[in-house]
């Protein structure tokens, strides 16, 4: 059983608290994404869990063995690093098999480990070589040598790809996740890029400023934002988060946008009428993912939780399968996706279909969701 | 028209070259002159030394005033040359550069990889001590020599050199591991290594540049120290700076310059040694922190 549980773990360096509580479990082979800005804490907390630091207060277990007081090596894991950290004075066998060494596994036994981790990882051509006769993306797949070589409870990886090319990444992206498929480890995984995090992880812990905002799967993350930042954090290009005025029409609760001119309603989903009925008159923030707004072209005929204005086309960005196009709503930039063959220019007035099925609302002062 | 911008931009870049070769010809020959007169002077016979011009090649080379120097020159009452101050010399440069040197390599060790409160403090402290003139310590190191029983000893030479030249071992080799990759130690510390198995297997191997380096700073102060010598030993156990220094102050009847310079050489030959031996790595360890990867 690999199981992880992080119980209000905090971390403070002097006077600053790195982590303000932090509570994460993570189930026996599943792979759990931390996610969020720079400095909010992510390494901190995987040092935590890896034993290379202690924390202030709290629990982590690892296999249902609280391991607060135990050192790195006897917490049964392993860790790939962003810097891949090999011993450069060492080939990449012994790099692969120091660990065992140190633990005084047999010889015949660490050959043995080596050959099959080596095999698994289509590095057996590169085994006698040296760290800096390899080029990034095998001094990766050496650094992941050396971690699976140990067979461990549990995987820790900070940012294990974010030193390679595009190309590379979505090549070892592939293979990391073929891999945890295969062995069906536990993985907590580190990464600033979105689609690692939604592509790798069975679930996804947002994080920022010491702590987790949401931890839900790739699609609740995604859908069902928890407040406003994990909205603007996850999904790129960002949602669009535009201020609008809380309206009735219709006997339907819904928002106000405007393009400049001609002023609009928005209805908003079945689920949240009665949560925003009570803002009423107020502004909230109107949240809308790109591909929400998009033209007809692409996405069929109007429906009731669909509907189609047009709208003066400020920019477009081109990006091969997608046309990405700025409209101003509500004085704010707002981006749609539309198909390559809508041929727009900005300038342009062009029709729109917003599907108003995923809107979601936050307050604007806490930033929390309106339900 | 673009020949005479060529020939515009090529003039002054050759006289540059012409200016810059002349100077460095210039210095060559002033550092390399003493070094010529002495050697040459080593190989006289008195007597050419006394008819020929100080730079004249010797008549007949003769090696009699080396092995004067080495064997029977007198150095203040006795005579039997450098030979056994050389040897105490060697006695306590080694040991005390090798320990300087290794018990710096541990100091960056610590204060780079293992920092704990106050490791900041401890580290300038340390780099104080590398602006402290030997005269200040003389008293209170003699003292300290005293009451650990090994005053006017071997051992107390290499005592004072290795507290001496700790604040310059520590210096070169924390600035070296500042640029090693933290998470180095972090991937041995998981790997399962201690602090002693991650300093010997994975850092040290990492510092051959930085060692040599540190090898010969130290080689040289501790070689040619002259007041840590002449203060904390005496008769026997002195350095070959200060029985160098005895034999030509030595006046008894004629002042023997072949005598002189051979010894003078003697003196310096094991430095000279040290540079020519570590001399590409001393370089290569000045520009170092290419070890990532
Ligand atoms: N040893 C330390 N002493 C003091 N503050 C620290 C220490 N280590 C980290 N911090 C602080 O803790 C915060 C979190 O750092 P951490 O490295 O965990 O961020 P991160 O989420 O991994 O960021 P990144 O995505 O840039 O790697 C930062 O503000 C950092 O300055
Ligand atoms: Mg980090």
């Amino acid at each position: 059983m690999s199981t992880l549980s992080i119980i209000n773990v905090k971390k403070r360096y002097g006077p600053v608290e790195v982590l303000k509580g932090i509570d994460i479990d993570v189930k026996d082979g599943e792979f759990l994404i931390l996610v969020g800005p720079s400095g909010c804490g992510k390494s901190t907390l995987l040092n935590m869990i890896a034993g290379l630091d202690t924390i202030t207060s709290g629990e982590i277990a690892i296999g249902g063995r609280v391991v607060n007081d135990l050192s790195p090596k006897d917490r049964d894991i392993a860790m790939v690093f962003q810097s891949y950290a090999l011993y450069p004075n060492m080939t990449v066998r012994n790099n692969i098999s120091f660990g065992l060494k140190i633990r005084k596994i047999p010889k015949g036994k660490q050959e043995e480990t080596v050959n099959r981790v080596a095999k698994l990882l289509q590095i057996e051509a590169l085994l006698d070589r040296m760290p800096s006769q390899l080029s990034g993306g095998q001094r990766q797949r050496v650094a992941m040598g050396r971690a699976l070589a140990r067979d461990p409870a549990l995987f820790l990886f900070d940012e294990p790809l974010s030193n390679l090319d595009a190309k590379l990444r979505v090549e070892m992206r592939a293979e990391i996740k073929l891999l945890h498929d295969r062995l069906g480890a536990t993985i907590v995984y580190v990464t600033h890029d979105q689609i690692e995090a939604m592509t790798l992880g069975d679930r996804i812990a947002v994080m920022k400023g010491g702590e987790v905002h949401q931890l839900a799967t790739p699609q609740e993350v995604y859908d069902d934002p928890a407040d406003l930042f994990v909205a603007g954090f996850i999904g790129s290009p960002p949602m669009n988060l535009v201020r609008a005025p809380v309206a009735h029409k219709n006997g339907k609760v819904g928002v106000n946008l405007h393009d400049g001119g001609e002023t609009f309603f928005l209805a908003a989903p079945d689920a949240v009428q009665n949560g925003l009925s009570a803002w009423n008159g107020s502004e909230v923030v109107v949240g809308i993912r790109p591909e929400q707004i998009t033209d007809d072209l692409a996405r069929g005929h109007e429906r009731s939780d669909r509907i189609k204005r047009r709208a003066k086309v400020d920019v477009v960005h081109p990006t091969g399968p997608d046309t990405l196009v700025l409209i101003q709503l509500n004085d704010t930039p707002v981006t749609c996706r539309v198909h390559p063959e809508t041929r727009v220019q900005s300038g342009d007035n062009a029709d729109l279909m917003f599907d108003l099925s995923k809107l979601v609302f936050f307050d604007p002062d806490k930033e929390t969701r309106i339900r | 028209m673009a020949d005479t911008s060529q020939t515009q931009t090529a003039g002054p870049q050759w006289l540059g070259r012409a200016v810059l070769y002349a100077l460095l010809v210039v210095f060559a020959v002033y550092y390399l002159m003493p070094l010529f007169v002495m050697i040459t002077t080593s190989l006289k016979t008195l007597d050419d030394i006394r008819a020929g011009n100080l730079v004249a090649l010797p008549e007949e080379i003769s090696f009699a005033a080396w092995v004067k120097a080495w064997g029977t020159a007198c150095t203040g009452v006795e005579c039997n040359g450098l030979k056994g101050n050389f040897l105490n010399s060697v006695s306590f440069v080694v040991p005390a550069v090798i320990i300087s040197t290794l018990v710096g390599a541990f100091n960056g060790y610590v204060l780079t990889m293992w920092r704990f409160r106050g490791s900041d403090v401890l580290f300038t402290l340390l780099l104080l001590g590398c602006f402290i003139p030997f005269q200040v310590i003389l008293l209170p190191m003699a003292q300290t020599l005293g009451y650990l029983g090994i005053a006017n000893s071997i051992p107390g030479l290499i005592f004072v050199h290795v507290v001496y030249g700790l604040a310059f071992t520590t210096l070169f080799f924390r600035n070296f591991y500042v640029t090693v990759p933290s998470d180095l130690t972090k991937a041995a510390r998981i790997d399962g290594a201690g602090f002693f198995t991650i300093f010997w297997r994975i850092i040290l191997p990492l510092s051959p540049a930085i060692i040599v380096v540190s090898v010969i700073w130290q080689f040289t102060q501790i070689w040619n120290d002259f007041l840590f010598g002449v203060v904390f030993s005496s008769g026997e156990r002195q350095p070959i700076t200060v029985a160098l220094n005895n034999l030509v102050n030595t006046s008894t009847g004629i002042k023997e310059y072949n005598v002189d310079m051979s010894a003078a050489i003697i003196a310096g030959l094991p430095t000279l040694f040290v540079y020519v031996v570590a001399g590409k790595y001393f370089l290569r360890g000045l520009t170092a922190g290419a070890v990532k990867g």
